[in-house]
């Protein structure tokens, strides 16, 4: 009868379906394919020593790899170190890298790539801008000064594969200080080649997954698979491209467009709809920055004066504001450590959980203790970076402290450079918008900031004991003595009042249906390595 | 002839000094510097970094170092964007930009001595009245009024072009932007064609030539429209001019990675050697587009070549 | 005498221009009204925020016949409040461009000769400058005062006047009221001030109403940019970057102020025609 498949046919299915299968085996995705993804400013360099901007690093860690690294979900694993140990008194780590490392070139990567490229981030030669976060290995602060010569940099190769480094003192989040892009090894041979043009299309040589295929000033910075990669072969896209958009309204265009797998932001201004419309693919997340309002407190009208600062932070509607002025699903802050931070409690203003009501109550008592009134009423500037979000927070306070207790403010509204400048002398300064973003996931990164000497410390805030709890935290090896010492410290900062927190930020960004693997974590990582993309 | 525009030319190299000058002295001025951020930078850091750019030198200083490195046609280091130089920067940006200016200015010539043409021929018709209006619109309207409302209708709303600009074959991706920033400049061409060709007919010469029965057509071609296009000539300059300005806009908001852009973005984060290169640039741009203006000029009306 | 002759060239102009003229200086006058007024005796003022009333379309609630922005603004009252600004930055540096321009222009043009060709020739140059580049250079470096900006715009705007006062000057000199000034022992300065200048003021005016549109379009420009007007204060060309953004969901925002600031530049413009065909000295021979 028709219809029924001969035996020689049937075994002949049978092979193709097995070497199908075969094929597919590895666990190979189901398209290597392109990945677009949308940049939000063009990175000012591709040398891991002179960049710091967040979307330098993007592209960083797609082309490198440090000793450590995150997963999707943000856990911290080795990636070109397989292991190490740490001494007992916390300062000596001993790495033990893979001998599988390889750069783009088929070289294996070694320790001494990795003494080159400490060394070069210190050599005052280099003038690079993010040395600071290795001033906790011994003599990296002295040598960045100058005082000392780069040999004497605590780093060491001990043979092909064993790197050694000694620190200052007991640096818990070290571990977590080496996902940096600035911690990624560079290749000597090419940077004594080509010198400061070795970070160009067929001049980069990568330890990472991916390689440089193209850099289109403006436009466009392509890259290739990195064949000699040692986890090449769980790399499942081929090609990423990221777009340099600078406009989030015309980012938002193109992914509308279906040219963009993956944004880097998401217009305010659309936000609500998109919620509405695209909610499966708008991926929201808790982000290490907080958005702040500081103190001058070298100056009155804020020196000396906590009973003025805190009514002024609990007169401010955070609810409101993150709801309907920021709308990005910002999270109210209520301390200045972000929620989600590794080894740490949550610390919380004493009002926090109060009703607004409350809240405006003893706003006015305090504010009364401050010695102001509805005929003695405060006047104060409000400083502003130019941008429409942070005008419509500014807005929205000034109306805030009018209302509730009758503050007389003004929005002096300044060019970024101003601002910074400004917020930097103390002088004129009296309560500024600002921002601060962690380099780590440990709550030492926010914490240091306020710490008298930080060069970053915009307020003037200078307690001794805050000082010296943060320095405490830092000689401590057990985590929980830790924790205990940096949440004693944030406990402190937070009724002195030295900053009003507003809110946290989250990372926003549209993320295609096709895209597979994307894991939301604070640090806002999404190597693209990790990624997929499904057919379609 | 030749002697003109040499003594044009030679006029030029004042200018561009006092320029260079003006730009240097502001852009030095202004608070904040090309390494500030809110990360402040520890000052061993911000040393090292001021001494590997010679801004720790004084300002005259930076101002030889920097003349003498134009002279060869070194525009310096891009301070912001550190694995590039000014020049890569310029070059990159710069085929873009040409592309939107010239198509601007193609469309903005063709279109406006079209409508102007007619409108004259037409004079005190309705059609004319019409032209008329709508290049009133046209100059009334302010590019980053009309730009997003192009993009609104065109490509939200319609969805027939894209709304932005992205890399790879550009095509249509130009249309918009390019229509955008010739608006303008298609209605001041117009209004000055218009009025040049109406005198131009009303003229003794042509009226002489058409009483001898010579076809309005020839006429035109032949002399109206040369005597017409003098005010046209002369617009051409503040219409590149305007065009650079405009194009700032356009840029912005379709995302096109041109000059305007790159200026806008030098300034705020204070990349000095990045603004005084595109300053620089364009001075020398448009002086060397004026310089061909006069030239044109001096072909179109042979009076303007005696001294 | 000089007075009298300016007056009657005044009202001769007034008889011998359109209706669109006329019109058009209408429509001005009543937004300037309008820009004065509203924000006086509107109930609402143009920095109050009501975050339970973003977004409302116009018309739909009482008072607010403009509707209301993304913070719950008043859109009628910010309109003429922004173009209370507008108008009054326009004005301003107009003022500014005008003085400059007609005392460089008209010691150009008196003095003639050697000086003349020396100042037009800075003046030739002065016109390569890539102005909006050096403007935004302007605002970037000295943190953005309200009296910069008028100087910035009038640092633009001069050039035109200048060469326009030159050309005047140059066929005024010769006419025979100046000899006789000189005749009498007038010092040169006092010559052109007094005398030549006035004579010129009818066509200083017309130019300025088309110089005004300039500096409207440039501070709206840098406003664009954001470098202009400082919030919560506002002007058209700032209510026009806010509508921008939110173009999709509220388009009234950008076209209310897009559409009022289109009309006070075609006004102007109409006006400048209108004005510059009716002292026309041909159109006075027909």
């Amino acid at each position: 009868m028709p219809g029924r498949p001969r035996p020689r046919r049937r075994m002949f299915a049978a092979l193709v379906a097995c070497l199908g299968i075969l094929s597919c085996s590895g666990g190979a995705p189901e398209t290597a394919g392109t990945l677009e993804r949308g940049l939000g400013a063009e990175p000012e360099s591709l040398d891991y020593h002179k960049a710091r901007s967040t979307q330098a690093g993007n592209v960083q860690r797609d082309l490198g790899e440090g000793l450590t690294g995150y997963t999707e979900d943000g856990d911290l694993v080795p990636r070109a170190a397989s292991g190490w140990e740490i001494s007992g008194d916390g300062r000596e780590f001993t790495f033990h890298l893979r001998p599988e490392g390889r750069w783009s070139t088929g070289e294996t990567v070694t320790a001494e790539d990795f003494v080159y490229s400490f060394r070069r981030l210190v050599d005052p030669a280099t003038a690079s801008f993010y040395s600071q976060s290795v001033t906790d290995i011994e003599n990296a602060g002295e040598i960045i000064a100058g005082e000392k010569p780069v040999q004497e940099l605590a780093v060491s190769a001990n043979g092909e594969f064993e790197l050694r480094i000694r620190l200052e003192r007991p640096t818990p989040y070290f571990l977590a200080l080496l996902t940096h892009p600035s911690m990624f090894p560079v290749h000597r041979g090419s940077i004594e080649q080509h010198g400061q043009q070795f970070a160009r299309p067929g001049k980069l040589v990568t330890n990472g997954a991916y390689t440089l295929m193209g850099w289109e000033l403006g436009s466009l910075i392509e890259l290739r698979r990195n064949e000699h990669y040692w986890d090449n072969a769980s790399t499942a896209i081929d090609r990423v491209r990221h777009h340099i958009v600078n406009e989030p309204a015309v980012e938002l265009n193109r992914y509308r467009a279906g040219e963009l797998h993956i944004t880097d932001n998401v217009p305010p201004e659309a936000f609500e709809r998109l919620r509405e419309e695209r909610q499966t693919e708008l991926r929201v997340a808790p982000y290490l920055d907080v958005y702040y309002y500081g103190f001058n407190l070298t100056k009155p009208p804020f020196k000396d004066n906590p009973d003025l600062r805190r009514a002024l932070s609990m007169a401010i509607d955070r609810q409101a504001l993150t709801e309907n002025v920021a709308g990005r699903g910002e999270a109210p802050a209520w301390s200045w450590v972000p929620p989600g931070v590794d080894n740490y409690g949550r610390w919380r203003f004493s009002y926090a959980d109060l009703s607004q009501e409350e809240r405006h109550r003893e706003a006015r008592r305090a504010y009364a203790e401050a010695g102001y009134d509805s005929d003695n009423p405060l006047q104060t500037e409000i400083r502003y970076n130019t941008s429409d979000t942070h005008q419509r927070i500014a807005l929205a306070i000034q109306s805030m402290w009018r209302d509730v207790l009758g503050v007389e403010a003004t929005l002096v509204n300044e060019e970024f450079q101003v601002l910074l400048s400004n917020m930097r002398a103390k002088e004129v300064t009296q309560v500024f918008r600002s921002s601060w973003r962690g380099d780590y996931n440990d709550a030492n990164t926010f914490l240091q900031v306020m710490l008298s000497d930080a060069p970053s410390n915009m307020t003037g805030y200078s307690n001794k004991e805050f000082d010296s709890l943060v320095a405490q935290a830092a000689e401590q090896t057990d985590p929980e003595d830790r924790r205990r010492f940096l949440e004693e410290a944030e406990h402190l900062l937070l009724s002195d009042h030295p900053v009003i927190p507003i809110y946290f930020y989250v990372s926003k960004h549209l993320v295609s249906p096709r895209v597979r693997g994307w894991g939301d974590n604070v640090l806002d990582y999404h190597y693209s390595q990790h990624l997929s993309l499904s057919a379609e | 002839m030749l002697r003109f525009a040499l003594l044009r030319t030679l006029s030029a190299i004042p200018t561009l000094l006092l320029v260079i000058v003006l730009a240097f002295l502001m852009v030095h001025a202004a608070p904040g510097g090309p390494f500030d951020d809110e990360r402040v930078l520890p000052p061993e850091n911000a040393r090292n970094i001021a001494a590997a750019y010679h801004l720790d030198e004084s300002l005259p200083r930076q101002f030889v170092r920097y003349l003498s490195g134009l002279v060869r046609g070194d525009l310096g280091p891009s301070y912001h964007y550190r694995d590039h130089s000014v020049s890569e920067l310029i070059g990159a940006a710069l085929p873009l930009s040409l592309r939107l200016g010239l198509l601007s200015i193609a469309l903005a010539m063709v279109a406006g001595i079209g409508a102007g043409v007619l409108a004259a021929l037409k004079n005190n018709t309705a059609t004319d009245r019409l032209v008329t209006g709508v290049a009133m619109i046209g100059i009334s309207v302010p590019v980053f009024v009309v730009a997003p409302l192009l993009v609104l209708v065109f490509a939200v709303q319609l969805g027939w072009l894209p709304a932005s600009w992205s890399s790879g074959d550009a095509g249509w991706r130009l249309l918009l932007p390019v229509v955008a920033l010739a608006l303008p400049q298609i209605a001041y061409v117009t209004r000055l064609t218009r009025a040049g060709m109406i005198e131009a007919l009303n003229s003794d010469f042509v009226r002489t030539a058409r009483a001898q029965g010579l076809g309005l057509l020839s006429i035109v071609r032949f002399h109206a429209l040369k005597a017409a296009l003098l005010p046209v000539a002369s617009y051409l300059g503040p219409a590149i001019a305007a065009v650079l300005t405009g194009a700032v806009v356009v840029e912005t908001i379709f995302g096109i990675p041109g000059l305007g852009q790159l200026f806008v973005r030098g300034a705020l984060n204070r990349d000095y050697t990045l603004v005084l290169g595109i300053v620089v640039f364009c001075a020398a741009l448009i002086v060397l587009l004026n310089l061909l203006v006069d030239l044109l000029y001096g072909f179109l009306d042979p009076r303007i070549r005696e001294p | 005498m000089n007075t009298a002759a300016t007056a009657s060239t005044f009202a001769g102009t007034f008889r011998s221009v359109g209706t669109a003229v006329k019109v058009s200086g209408g429509i001005l006058l009543f937004v300037a009204v309008m820009a004065l007024a509203v924000p006086l005796l509107s109930p609402h003022d143009y920095f109050s925020m009501d975050l339970e009333k973003r977004f409302l379309s116009p018309m739909l609630e009482g008072a607010r016949l403009f509707g209301t922005d993304d913070l719950g603004r008043d859109l009628f009252v910010r309109t003429f409040s922004g173009t209370r600004v507008t108008l009054l930055v326009a004005i301003v540096a107009s003022f500014v461009s005008l003085v400059i321009g007609v005392a460089y222009g008209a010691i150009a043009g008196y003095a003639g000769g050697k000086i003349d060709a020396v100042m037009m020739r800075l003046v030739d140059a002065l016109y390569a400058l890539p102005f909006m580049f050096l403007v935004i250079l302007l605002m970037v470096a000295f943190e953005r005062n309200f009296l910069l900006i008028f100087v910035a715009i009038g640092a633009i705007n001069w050039l035109d006047m200048a060469r326009i006062v030159r050309g005047q000057t140059l066929s005024l000199k010769e006419r025979e009221f100046v000899d006789a000034a000189r005749l009498i022992g007038v010092p040169p300065l006092a010559i052109v001030f007094r005398h030549v200048v006035p004579n010129l003021l009818g066509v200083v005016a017309v130019y300025v109403t088309l110089t005004i549109p300039q500096a409207i379009l440039v501070e709206s420009f840098l406003s664009f940019l954001g470098l202009g007007v400082q919030e919560p204060q506002t002007s058209l060309g700032g209510l026009v970057n806010d509508g921008v953004t939110q173009m999709e969901r509220a388009p009234w925002l950008l076209l209310i102020p897009g559409t009022l600031l289109a009309i006070i530049l075609l006004s102007f413009n109409f006006l400048g025609d209108g004005l510059r065909d009716a002292l026309d000295p041909r159109r006075r021979r027909a």
